[in-house]
């Protein structure tokens, strides 16, 4: 019994141990069949994913494109900058080292203490900014004393390098450090490298995917401890792209000259085609130096000047266009059915309900016709044609000429200004229209508001008599420009007062240029940005220079040339210029940006003369602020911003702000009196 | 099996009666096996002897000479002595416990002035073969009734218990999988294996909740979602599942694997050595050690299958399994199919208990096939 069970068990055992073995066998083939899954089937993506644990990429930064005006000259380009790095993983004794460096490139206490922060973040292969923008000095004195500092790590880069200076500021912007929420939002590793700067504002930030190009990397074998282990092949950057401006630097920079002590803007544009030739706001800041990073100092002056240089008033400055809209007043009256001929008796004065409007000229201008009206500026005329066809029949032909209309340009901020009419203020005001509002549209007040790029838009459109585009960028098409809807008639009647007014005894006699062969056609305005009482008008209206700088007149010329076959439009708005000096108003500004264009000698030789009135040009006069105001400063001075860029269109919106309710005070002043030159 | 079986160099008179006698075939590829280890830890150390290879080499031969010495022990002391031999490593199990609480902490080693001594890793042979040899006590008869489950419970229970208490739960494992193995093989009823696998399935949760240390949970849970923790013990089962899968079909070549010389696979010199290898040598390198331990157990089921005595078969069996267990648990876990539970690759990771412990198999199971063919060839 006992022997046939043993016979049994090891039946049963030897049937157990094939099962065992089966099992054995299935697990064998399950491992197998595992190794081949990962080895065979997931090879591809593991095998990236040991490549990308073995190699980091260095970045290095990329040459950013150049902007080129119209004739290749460089607006902004890149010289060599010299810079330090360190490797925290090759430092050895890192605090002899941070002692040396601190030594031999004279870091402040903040410095050093930003790179010991820098350092104790950084994993061991990626490199650190011990400083960027060295003198060669100081670069070779570091570069010699290498081997007693492994890890350090001189280095030549390319800084940002604006040859004009201010004189660009708002045009391109400028170039800074990435800040932590671009980098969150692009999570490009690019961000944060050493060196790497991006668009702040401007064309520098519109244009940064043009300009920004592709970096180069240095592809470094590391363990999972980030000890470098060697370097492997490195891949040169390629170079951003090359903007090409239709701006003319020269040009550019003339005018920026020229301007001189004004805070305002003016804009050149090409009659033949509407291309930007100039758009030029200042005082401005120096975008070298912001690209640099920005000293406390010089941030807490540009905030504080009156004279906004952190706004891009060409673009972003809204004003009350004053007389500058009669021209365009006159081709919408003709439109309207208005005769040119026919006259109206200026005495002065006009009644309006229970309103008096008043015009410039005190005792009148007598009995006027339209070019006459245009020529002496004479505020009746329009006061009264306008109150007979309604403002609704201006409006049209004011977008039609640019105003308030929006232009696609590459600027992150423009500010579009205000036609009204009567629809527009029943959406906004829940107000009916009124015969004072026509009135006070009709010279370019009220409720009128217009960047200087649309004046100057504006008078290339009443040069050419076609609805130019204004363009900046030289690789983009050209757009369609539609005639207006004028006849040749009209348009002639209207150049024709425009040329009077300069050279027949207008209102801007100082425009007339001196170019032999050319003239000068035009229209002055004034926007008044104060409400003059009853009382002050009977005591006598106080002169600009006796009013403090922020309540003195805008001083505003729309121009184009040579009067009969126009080539050239502009457009230049002073803030509270008040017509004070004489060579920094409006008429003798327009008439030498003109002559530059048609003889660049004469109108050289003339700036040069009269820049020591003024104190110089825009770099010497910038230096000197700067010394003064540092001389000034005593008490320590307050944070500066993080973000530059971001503060400084904060700085900007608050000035646009400002400028906006300068004018809703003259709006307000709609019922008193409101008059233009 | 016949060929391997039948090994040796054949009475030619040259070489000593003994050693002709030895199975030189399959010694042959344990050795290869071991060398193949060898080659392996001198790239993990980046191409040097030191500190692991050279260190293994020796202890790799010195334990198959012992193994090949354990060969001329009788298989009666193998029965004999396989209670005596449970009982005094119970009691090293319980000294370590002790030792552990004295010194404050815990300790799986006994210093014994020239060595280091693991009793668990002794116990993995020693409950094999305490359970074959109740098994051969116990009259056929029996094998069906309750009394032939509650005594094998207890001497797996208090061994494993004291390991679990360690903690070492792969050490643990192994035991308790060791033993099952010679209670399936001995004849227990196959229901009560279905109904424990039931019950298994059912306590192991709680298990995972209630009896596991922390750190072993946590690895449990991060086999179980292995992204929840990329960085922490998740990170050592993704970047061995990287080394083995961008070793591809022939790996990157000898010296050339970048997570292991760089640092990304961790522990890849002891239990993740299978990554190590499988980088520089591809799926041919793991295809090979499969086919290898494959051939090693085949041979070891064989000689259980040869075997006269029925302690004999339930050991050899028994110890094949138990070096089976070492090269799944190891396998799996290394390519994300197990928890990480710290089962070494027996002759390839570093680590002398590990070799030890497999050449006491070994020799062993020598003994066992050199008994079982003297009887043949009488």
């Amino acid at each position: 019994m006992v022997r046939i069970t043993e016979a049994a068990q090891a039946y049963s055992f030897s049937r157990r141990a094939v099962v065992l073995g089966g099992i054995q066998g299935a697990a064998a083939l399950v491992l197998a069949g595992r190794m081949t899954w990962l080895a065979v089937f997931e090879n591809e993506r593991y095998r990236l994913t040991a490549e990308s644990n073995r190699v980091r990429l260095t970045l290095t930064p990329p040459r950013r494109g150049w902007i080129v005006d119209r004739n290749g000259i460089p607006i902004a380009n890149n010289r060599t900058a010299f810079r330090v790095d360190m490797i925290p993983d090759r430092m050895e004794d890192k605090e002899k080292t941070l002692g040396l460096l601190q030594q031999i490139l004279s870091l402040s206490e903040e410095e050093m203490a930003r790179i010991r922060t820098d350092l104790k973040r950084a994993s061991g292969f990626q490199p650190v900014q011990v400083s960027d923008s060295l003198d060669w000095e100081r670069f070779a004195a570091v570069s010699v004393r290498v081997p007693e500092m492994p890890g350090v790590q001189p280095t030549r880069g390319f800084s940002r390098n604006y040859p004009l200076a201010a004189g660009v500021a708002h045009l391109v912007g400028y170039v800074g450090t990435a800040s932590a929420e671009q980098y969150q939002k692009e999570k490009d590793p690019l961000l944060v490298a050493p060196g790497f700067k991006l668009g702040k504002d401007g064309l520098e930030k519109t244009l940064e995917d043009r300009l920004r190009g592709t970096p180069g990397a240095k592809r470094v074998e590391v363990t999972a401890h980030g000890r470098l282990v060697k370097e492997l092949a490195t891949r040169p950057d390629q170079p951003g792209e090359t903007v090409k401006l239709t701006i003319d630097a020269l040009l550019q920079e003339y005018v920026a000259r020229r301007l001189g002590t004004n805070s305002g803007s003016a804009t050149v544009i090409d009659v033949e085609n509407g291309d930007i030739l100039a758009m030029v706001s200042m005082p401005a800041y120096d975008p070298n130096s912001f690209s640099d990073g920005i000293s406390r100092n010089e941030w807490k002056m540009l905030s504080e000047d009156d004279h906004v240089p952190l706004m891009n008033k060409a673009l972003q400055g809204l004003y009350p266009p004053g007389s500058t809209v009669k021209p365009m007043n006159g081709l919408a009256l003709m439109h309207a059915g208005v005769d040119p001929h026919a006259r109206v008796v200026c005495s002065g004065a006009m009644r309006v309900g229970n309103g008096v409007f008043h015009c410039h000229k005190r005792g009148g201008h007598g009995p006027l016709d339209l070019k006459n009206a245009i020529m002496q500026s004479c505020d009746i005329y329009f006061y009264e044609m306008v109150r007979r066809v309604g403002y609704d029949a201006v409006a049209p032909m004011a977008r039609a000429l640019g105003l308030g209309q929006k232009f696609d340009l590459p600027f992150s901020t423009q500010r579009f200004g205000t036609v009204p009419d009567s629809a527009w203020k029943l959406k906004r005001y829940k107000q009916a229209w009124t015969v004072a509002d026509s009135l006070n549209a009709s010279i370019g007040q009220g409720y009128v508001l217009a960047n200087p790029l649309q004046l100057a838009v504006m008078a290339s459109r009443l040069a050419s008599g076609r609805q130019l585009v204004p363009r900046l960028l030289a690789d983009t098409p050209r757009q369609e420009a539609p005639p207006l809807a004028a006849t040749p008639e009209q348009l002639a009647i209207i150049r024709d007062a425009m040329f009077g007014v300069i050279n027949s005894g207008g209102t801007g006699g100082a425009a007339r240029i001196q170019v032999p062969g050319i003239t000068l056609a035009g229209k002055t305005g004034t926007a008044q940005v104060r409400r003059i009482t009853m009382a002050e008008r009977a005591s006598g209206v106080l002169k600009n220079a006796s009013l403090p700088f922020k309540l003195r007149d805008h001083a505003l010329l729309v121009c184009f040339a040579p009067a009969d076959k126009p080539k050239y439009a502009a457009g230049i708005v002073l803030e509270h210029n008040g017509h004070t000096i004489r060579n920094l108003d409006t008429p003798m500004i327009g008439r030498d940006i003109m002559t530059f264009l048609f003889d660049r000698k004469r109108a050289m030789d003339s700036l040069h003369a009269e820049e020591p009135t003024w104190g110089g040009d825009y770099r010497t006069r910038m230096a000197a602020q700067a010394q003064a105001f540092s001389t000034a400063q005593n008490a320590p001075p307050p944070e500066a911003p993080e973000d530059a860029a971001e503060a400084a269109s904060t700085v900007a919106s608050e000035a646009a702000n400002a400028t906006t309710s300068n004018t809703i005070d003259s709006s307000a002043a709609e019922r008193g009196s409101v008059e233009a030159d | 099996m016949a060929t391997l079986q039948s090994s040796g160099l054949g009475p030619s008179g040259i070489v000593p009666g003994p050693l002709a006698q030895l199975p030189w075939r399959i010694i042959g590829l344990v050795v290869a096996i071991g060398m193949f280890g060898l080659v392996v830890l001198y790239s993990a150390a980046s191409g040097s002897m030191t500190p692991w290879a050279l260190n293994q080499g020796l202890r790799f031969f010195v334990f198959l000479a012992m193994a090949i010495g354990l060969s001329r022990v009788p298989e009666t002391f193998w029965a004999l002595g396989a209670f005596p031999m449970y009982i005094v490593i119970v009691v090293m199990l319980v000294g370590v416990e002790l030792l552990g609480a004295v010194a404050g902490g815990s300790q799986r080693w006994l210093d014994l002035g020239f060595i280091r001594l693991q009793p668990s890793e002794l116990m993995k042979p020693v409950i094999v073969m305490a359970m074959a040899r109740f098994y051969e006590i116990l009259p056929a008869g029996e094998i069906r009734k309750f009394g032939a489950i509650w005594p094998a419970c207890v001497l797996l229970g208090i061994p494993a218990g004291l390991v679990m208490l360690q903690p070492d739960l792969g050490t643990a494992l192994m035991i308790c999988f060791g033993a099952v193995t010679v209670m399936f093989l001995a004849g227990i009823p196959l229901r009560l294996f279905i109904g424990g696998a039931l019950a298994l399935a059912v306590a192991a949760p709680l298990a995972v909740n209630f009896v596991l240390h922390d750190y072993q949970r946590n690895r449990v849970m991060i086999f179980l979602d292995p992204e929840s923790d990329p960085l922490g013990t998740g990170y050592h089962i993704s970047q061995s599942k990287v080394a083995i899968g961008s070793g591809g079909v022939f790996g990157k070549g000898f010296l050339q694997g970048t997570q292991s010389h760089l640092d990304y696979l961790p522990e890849g010199h002891t239990d993740f050595a299978l990554a190590t290898m499988m980088e520089e040598w591809g799926l041919m390198g793991g295809f090979f050690l499969i086919l290898g331990f494959g051939t090693l157990i085949r041979w070891g089921i064989g000689v259980s299958m040869r075997a006269q005595s029925r302690f004999a078969r339930l050991t050899a069996a028994g110890l094949s399994a138990t070096i089976f267990y070492y090269c799944a648990i190891n396998m799996a876990m290394v390519m994300g199919l197990a928890p990480v539970v710290g089962v070494p690759l027996p002759l390839i990771s570093f680590g002398g208990t590990a070799v030890m412990t497999f050449m006491i198999c070994f020799g062993i199971l020598l003994s066992i096939d050199r008994q079982s063919r003297r009887v043949q060839r009488w």
